[in-house]
C-alpha cells in the first residue's frame, strides 16, 4: 500500500501539521518508505488471535472517589503562552 | 588541575558509595570534580543544562545526612538526568523546540525516588527529539559525540571535529544518547534514561556501558515526557552491572499516579550480582541469526554463550518464529501511539506558540515549527494507520502480532529457560551523519534485536562484551522473565567479568 499527495496532505491536516507544496513530495516518499518496510505483516497469519491489550496482565487500580487534587491554578498557568485572569488565551476559534 | 579531583570521576557509582559511606571523601568535592568535567566536555553536548548550584546544594545536605548517620542508599552521588524526565523548576523539553522554555511545575517518580535516596542532581542530558531516534542525531540542541574515538582518528582530528559539525565522531546511540555519552566520558556516576524501541539497551552497547529496560510496569512513568505508552519505560546507564542494580532499586517501585505501575515490591538488586548461575537454563534464539549477521557479532553471541556455560548455566536453543515482524509491527505501534500523545503539543498551554489568526493554524503552524523531521514523519505515519479505513489492516493487525511474538517467549520460558542471550546491536557504533538521511527505515534497523523486548513487555539487559576488531565497544544482551530483573543482573555481571575490564576512554575532549 502506498499514499498519493492528497493522501499526504490529508494525513498533514488530521496530525494538525502544517505541510508546504515543497514538502509534500518528500514526505509522500518517507511515508511510502515506512508503508513498504511494514507490507510484510499483510502476510502473517492472525486469524483467531486477539489484539495485545495490556503487554503486562494488570487490574486498573480503584480509589476513593474523593477529591485529592486541585487549587493550583497558578502552577497550571505557569508555562502558558499568553494566559489572562486565569484563562489560556487563543485566537479564535471558528465554528 | 588538581589531580586528586581527577581521579574522583573515575570510581564507579558503588566505588563512590562506599568512599562516602567511610568519609574519605565528601559529596561536595566528588560533585564538584564531576561539574569540572562536564565543563571540560563541553564540545560533546552529552549534557543540555546543568543545574551547579543545585548539585552543590544537593551535595552539601547530603554530607549532612552522612555525618548524622541517615545517608540513604544513593547519598550524596551526582547522576545525570535524561531530558525526558519532568524535575521541578528546571528544563525538561525531550531535546524538542515544541516544549521550549518548559519548566514543570511537578517532578517524575523516578527522579523524586532518586532525590529520597539521597542523589544529586547534575543537570540534564542530550537526547533524540521525544526519544524517537537511535543516535542521537534528532535533538533540537543537535548531536552528541561519543566519548570513544571513531578507528585511527588522532584526538587531534577529533577535536576539530568537535568543534565543527561533529561529522564522522561516532554516535552515542540513541535515544538515552547524552545519558550513555555522559556516562562513558565519567561526567557523572550514573544517568537515568529511558527505553522503548531499544534506546537504554544500543547506547548501553555502543559506548561500552551497561543498561536495563526492566519489566514494563517495574518504574513509574508518572513526569515521563510520553512517547509510546505501551512501550516506554525507565531504567539506569551505568558503567557497571551493579551500578545499574544499584540505580534500579531506586528507581523502580509502585506508584498510585501511575496505574500502569506495578504494584510489587523491589528486590535488593544488587544482591543478585555474584550469584551463581548454576541451574540456569539460557536460551539462543535461532531466528536473531540475521542473513549477512556482522561476522564479529556472531562471533561475540557465541563467546557469550560459552561463557555462560563455563559458568554453569545450560546453554539450549530455543525458537521465537515472530522475531522477524516485530521490527515492522513497533514501527506501526509505536508511531501510532506517539501521534495520541504528541497531540498535546499544540501551542495553547506550554511550549512554542507561533503568531496565527486562527486556532486550527495555530496548531497547524506550532507543529510545523516545533516539531523535527523524524517526529514529523513518525506522527504522520501513526495518524495514517489509526485512520478511517486503515486502522483495522495497520493498527489493529499490528496488535495481533504484538501477541504473537509475546506469546513466542512464553512459550520458552514455559518450557524451562530462565533467560535468552541475544546481541544487543547489528554492529559497532557508526558515524554521525553516516545514517538515515536516504532512507528512514535505515536508522529503524539499529533497532532490530532491542524490539522484541519493548513489544513483549519484558525485561532486557545490555552488558559490554568486549571490543571490535577496529577496538569499540560490543554489548550483549539478556531477556528475562517479568519481574525477573534479578537473574538478569546475575547473567550481565557474568557476561561483564568474563569480558573482562574495559576502560573507559581518555579525555581527548579537553
Amino acid at each position: 500500500m502506498s499514499v498519493d499527495q492528497a493522501a499526504v496532505r490529508r494525513i498533514a491536516r488530521l496530525a494538525r501539521i502544517a505541510v508546504t507544496d515543497t514538502e509534500v513530495p518528500h514526505l509522500q516518499n518517507e511515508i511510502n518508505a515506512i508503508l513498504a518496510f511494514v507490507a510484510e505483516l499483510d502476510a502473517v497469519d492472525v486469524s483467531g488471535v486477539e489484539p495485545m491489550t495490556s503487554v503486562i496482565p494488570m487490574k486498573l487500580p480503584m480509589r476513593e472517589d474523593v477529591v485529592t487534587d486541585g487549587d493550583i491554578e497558578p502552577a497550571v498557568l505557569a508555562n502558558a503562552p499568553l494566559a489572562e485572569d486565569g484563562f489560556f488565551l487563543v485566537p479564535k476559534v471558528i465554528e | 588541575m588538581d589531580a586528586d579531583l581527577k581521579d574522583l570521576t573515575a570510581l564507579t557509582l558503588a566505588e563512590a558509595r562506599d568512599a562516602l559511606r567511610f568519609r574519605q571523601i565528601s559529596s561536595v568535592e566528588l560533585t564538584q570534580a564531576h561539574l569540572s568535567a562536564i565543563e571540560r566536555a563541553k564540545g560533546l553536548n552529552a549534557f543540555i543544562a546543568t543545574t551547579a548550584q543545585k548539585a552543590l546544594g544537593m551535595a552539601r545536605e547530603s554530607d549532612a545526612r552522612i555525618v548524622a548517620g541517615e545517608a540513604g542508599p544513593l547519598e550524596g552521588l551526582p547522576i545525570g538526568v535524561k531530558d525526558l524526565y519532568a524535575t521541578k523548576g528546571v528544563h525538561t523539553q525531550a531535546c524538542s523546540h515544541i516544549l521550549d522554555r518548559f519548566k514543570p511545575a511537578y517532578e517524575s517518580t523516578v527522579t523524586a525516588n532518586l532525590w529520597r535516596d539521597g542523589a544529586v542532581m547534575l543537570g540534564k542530558l542530550n537526547m533524540d527529539e521525544f526519544a524517537m531516534g537511535s543516535s542521537n542525531e534528532t535533538s533540537f540542541y543537535g548531536p552528541v559525540a561519543s566519548p570513544w574515538l571513531p578507528p585511527n582518528w588522532s584526538a587531534e582530528k577529533a577535536r576539530a571535529a568537535l568543534g565543527g559539525d561533529k561529522r564522522g565522531l561516532l554516535t552515542p546511540g540513541g535515544s538515552s544518547g547524552g545519558s550513555a555519552a555522559a556516562v562513558a566520558a565519567r561526567l557523572c556516576l550514573a544517568a537515568t534514561a529511558s527505553d522503548t524501541g531499544g534506546s537504554i539497551r544500543q547506547p548501553a552497547a555502543f559506548t561500552g556501558t551497561a543498561g536495563i529496560k526492566p519489566t514494563y510496569g517495574r518504574c513509574s512513568r508518572y513526569g515521563m515526557v510520553a512517547f509510546a505508552s505501551s512501550l516506554d519505560q525507565a531504567g539506569p546507564i551505568a558503567r557497571t552491572v551493579r551500578d545499574c542494580a544499584i540505580m534500579l532499586r531506586s528507581m523502580a517501585g509502585p506508584d498510585a499516579k501511575d496505574s500502569t505501575c506495578a504494584v510489587a515490591d523491589v528486590p535488593d538488586y544488587e544482591a543478585a550480582i555474584g550469584r551463581s548461575l548454576k541451574g540456569l537454563t539460557i536460551g539462543i534464539p535461532r531466528e536473531y541469526r540475521l542473513e549477512g549477521m556482522n561476522p564479529e557479532i556472531e562471533a561475540l553471541w557465541r563467546r557469550g554463550a560459552d561463557w555462560l556455560r563455563a559458568a554453569g548455566a545450560r546453554i539450549v536453543d530455543v525458537s521465537l518464529p515472530n522475531t522477524r515482524h516485530a521490527l515492522p509491527a513497533y514501527y506501526i505501534v509505536a508511531p501510532a501511539e506517539a501521534s495520541s500523545n504528541l497531540a498535546r503539543y499544540d501551542g495553547v498551554r506550554y511550549g512554542l506558540r507561533e503568531p496565527a489568526g486562527e486556532i486550527v493554524e495555530l496548531y497547524e503552524k506550532t507543529r510545523a515549527r516545533g516539531f523535527g523531521a523524524e517526529v514529523r514523519r513518525r506522527l504522520m505515519i501513526g495518524t495514517y494507520v489509526l485512520s478511517a479505513g486503515y486502522y483495522d489492516a495497520y493498527y489493529v493487525r499490528a496488535q495481533k502480532i504484538r501477541t504473537l511474538i509475546k506469546r513466542d517467549f512464553e512459550t520458552v520460558f514455559a518450557d524451562g529457560v530462565d533467560a535468552i542471550l541475544t546481541p544487543a546491536t547489528p554492529s559497532a557504533a557508526f558515524g554521525i551523519g553516516e545514517k538515515g538521511s536516504a532512507d528512514p527505515v535505515e536508522m529503524y534497523l539499529n533497532d532490530v534485536f532491542t524490539v522484541t523486548v519493548n513489544m513483549a513487555g519484558l525485561p532486557g539487559l545490555v552488558a559490554p562484551a568486549g571490543r571490535s576488531d577496529e577496538g569499540l565497544p560490543l554489548g550483549l544482551q539478556v531477556i528475562g522473565r517479568p519481574f525477573d530483573e534479578e537473574t538478569l543482573f546475575t547473567l550481565g555481571h557474568a557476561i561483564e567479568q568474563s569480558a573482562g575490564s574495559l576502560a573507559m576512554p581518555d579525555a581527548w575532549w579537553a
